[in-house]
């Protein structure tokens, strides 16, 4: 069973808030000095849903991530985690891509690799979060696409995909080759360890540009005409914390249950 | 842009009448359309579902597509992205509006690949700019820690899915006039590649999150499923539900459909009590709503204190069992 997975690297969306800066005027996020970027939370289980496809069904898994800058630190994550291979297409061009450029971008390099079985995607980028490119790329490559996942199983030649909804769980059955996105509930990542952590230090990550994947950057221009940001901002809230104090945590509780009995 | 006109809103069902998000997304559809001087049409799906019509356009639509079918009786992902993407090209509505809920996060990014009009997820706010009459929206970004505000290019349709319960709903006003249409023709079941094998619901234990007043929500600090407990203790005393972070779910301490935040879900209770919780963005942003935020925390410079009415500075263990007691004295009163 052959699998792709789609990552992305993004500033790291752990720091506490009141690190959190924007520039206002390029309208971008200024991260903060020495926390280098991550691989994408949700991005991370999709590889761990892979692995897991893998330990039963044994094949083959390719990582891919697009970026402006030098990405493949995300990509060798992957490596170290069990995953087999991983290209990375980087471009200047490729700063401010929207969804469906990335998804443009995304479905030259999976037509340039070929032969899968499964793709797999986060269900939302933890930086920009638009929630959609897995799903364009679907329909840019015409196959189906499950959303939501959160578990995965191969039956049959037919992939059985438990979703999550809002009161509960969906199985869906899809054919191969499908798209399939990747929520949280899908479980914890493993850790990298053992001969793929050793095997993905030495491990060549192949850089393509545009042109090895056949993208003319043109097309990109064309498929950028969607949205534009117009304004990035911090909201801003009022802080009006009564911080409670007692000679004893106890005591501080039992004002509080005073207060909040006032509210009922 | 020539030839695209009027709003166009995806409707939803719950429980065979019109889901509350589809009267929410007429309201704001309405004061779009109007705007633009233009028309608010609404797609319904479903099985039987011919009577919800004149509700519809009680609630603002000027025209109302009924696409009845067996094959639509619940959500399918292939099958409505095919009705939705039909009707689009045939109607060519300047602007398509989604609920951002299960089937319109499914459906809106698929109908985006397929027409290529451009979609903004999770708004918060719509409007038209004066100048461009685009479509101009607001979305939290970056787990929450800021938003942005985008405005659609020259492709169309302009696409959003609009968060639940921050609109208010359309009024009701049964005079009003507007046309019911039948979508015609069967849906060729060969464009169905994937299949619902099974529907699980989860049983919850007491009151639902989304209905509960009180909810005391727990996050990595809490340190096991069993300390998970005392929460359950406090929320029942309160008549309340209990809710989780998102590494309290991974943990396993409680199930993931208590998450709360942007990647589950989004409450507004009377009182939360966010209990061993930091309160990064990403979670806060799914109780903002609540009337009274408080934080029991360690640290007093955690995050929850920046948005809590009130704080308690300590570990929530000798805090929540003195709470718990006091609370029960003044609630049995
Ligand atoms: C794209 C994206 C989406 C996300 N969506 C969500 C979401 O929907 N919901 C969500 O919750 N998270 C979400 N997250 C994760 C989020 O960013 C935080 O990582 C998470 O909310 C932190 O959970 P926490 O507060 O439980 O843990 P921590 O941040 O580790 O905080 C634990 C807190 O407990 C305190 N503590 C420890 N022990 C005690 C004690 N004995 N007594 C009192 N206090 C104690 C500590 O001081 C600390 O403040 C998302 C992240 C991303 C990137
Ligand atoms: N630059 C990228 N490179 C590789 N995959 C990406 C990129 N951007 C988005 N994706 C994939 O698409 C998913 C959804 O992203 P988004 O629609 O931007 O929220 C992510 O979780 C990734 O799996």
């Amino acid at each position: 069973m052959n699998t792709i997975v789609c990552v992305k690297q993004v500033p790291d969306p752990e720091i506490p808030p009141a690190k959190f800066k924007i520039d206002p005027e390029t309208k971008k996020v200024v991260p903060p000095p020495g926390v280098p970027p991550v691989i994408s939370v949700y991005d991370e289980r999709a590889v761990e849903a892979a692995l897991r496809l893998k330990d039963k069904h044994k094949g083959k898994i390719t990582v891919i991530s697009v970026g402006a800058g030098k990405v493949s630190d995300v990509v060798r994550h992957a490596l170290s985690m069990g995953a087999d291979e991983g290209f990375v297409i980087e471009d200047g061009a490729f700063e401010n891509l929207d969804s469906f450029g990335t998804a443009t971008v995304l479905s030259k390099a999976i037509q340039k690799i070929g032969g899968y079985d499964l793709i797999l995607c986060g269900r939302q980028a933890a930086d920009w979060g638009a929630g959609q490119v897995g799903s364009i790329l679907a329909e840019i490559l015409g196959i189906p696409v499950v959303t939501f996942a959160c578990g995965i199983e191969a039956v049959d030649k037919k992939l059985r995909v438990r979703r999550v909804v809002k009161d509960g769980f969906e199985i869906l059955e899809t054919p191969m080759p499908s798209l399939v996105t990747v929520s949280s509930e899908i479980g914890l990542p493993r850790l990298p360890a053992g001969m793929s952590l050793m095997l993905a230090r030495k491990k060549q990550i192949p850089v393509w540009k545009p042109q090895d994947i056949g993208l003319d950057l043109s097309d990109l221009d064309k498929e950028k005409a969607h949205t534009e940001i117009i304004g990035l901002s911090i909201p801003t809230r009022k802080k009006e914390c009564e911080i409670i104090t007692g000679t004893t945590p106890a005591e501080a509780a039992i004002q509080l249950a005073e207060k909040l009995s006032q509210l009922f | 842009m020539d030839g695209y006109q009027g709003v166009l809103v995806c409707g939803e069902l719950a429980e065979g009448k019109l889901a509350p998000i589809t009267i929410e997304l007429l309201g704001i559809g309405r004061k779009l359309a109007d705007e633009l001087g233009e028309k608010v049409s609404l797609l319904l799906m479903g099985n039987p579902i011919g009577h919800l019509g004149q509700e519809a356009i009680a609630y603002g639509a000027d025209q109302v597509f009924v696409a009845e079918d067996p094959l639509l009786e619940v959500y399918n992902s292939d099958a409505y992205t095919y009705l939705m993407a039909d009707l689009c090209r045939k109607i060519n509505p300047s602007i398509v509006l989604f609920g951002h809920t299960d089937m319109g996060c499914d459906l809106a990014p698929r109908l985006n690949g397929r027409l290529g009009g451009g979609l903004t997820m999770d708004c918060l706010t719509l409007s038209i700019d004066p100048t461009t009459k685009r479509l101009i929206s607001t979305r939290p970004v970056f787990g929450g820690n800021a938003h942005a505000t985008l405005m659609s290019k020259s492709a169309r349709p302009q696409m959003a899915t609009l968060r639940q319960k921050i609109v208010a709903p359309a009024e009701r006003n049964d005079s009003r006039k507007g046309e019911i249409i039948p979508v015609e023709g069967k849906i060729d079941p060969s464009i169905i590649k994937m299949k619902v094998v099974e529907r699980l619901k989860e049983e919850v234990e007491g009151v639902k999150l989304e209905d509960a007043e009180v909810i005391v929500s727990g996050g990595r600090g809490i340190g096991s499923a069993q300390n998970f407990k005392m929460l359950r203790e406090l929320a029942d005393l309160l008549g309340g539900a209990i809710g989780a972070t998102r590494p309290a779910c991974d943990e396993g301490w409680v199930p993931a459909s208590l998450q709360i935040g942007q990647s589950g879900k989004v409450v507004s209770p009377k009182l939360y009590i966010a209990v061993a919780l930091s309160g990064a963005m990403s979670h806060i942003s799914g109780c903002l709503g609540s009337k009274v935020i408080v934080g029991i925390n360690k640290d007093p410079e955690a995050n929850i204190f920046n948005v809590a009415r009130y704080g308690i500075v300590a570990d929530y263990k000798e805090v929540l069992p003195a709470l718990i007691s006091k609370l029960k004295e003044r609630l049995s009163k």
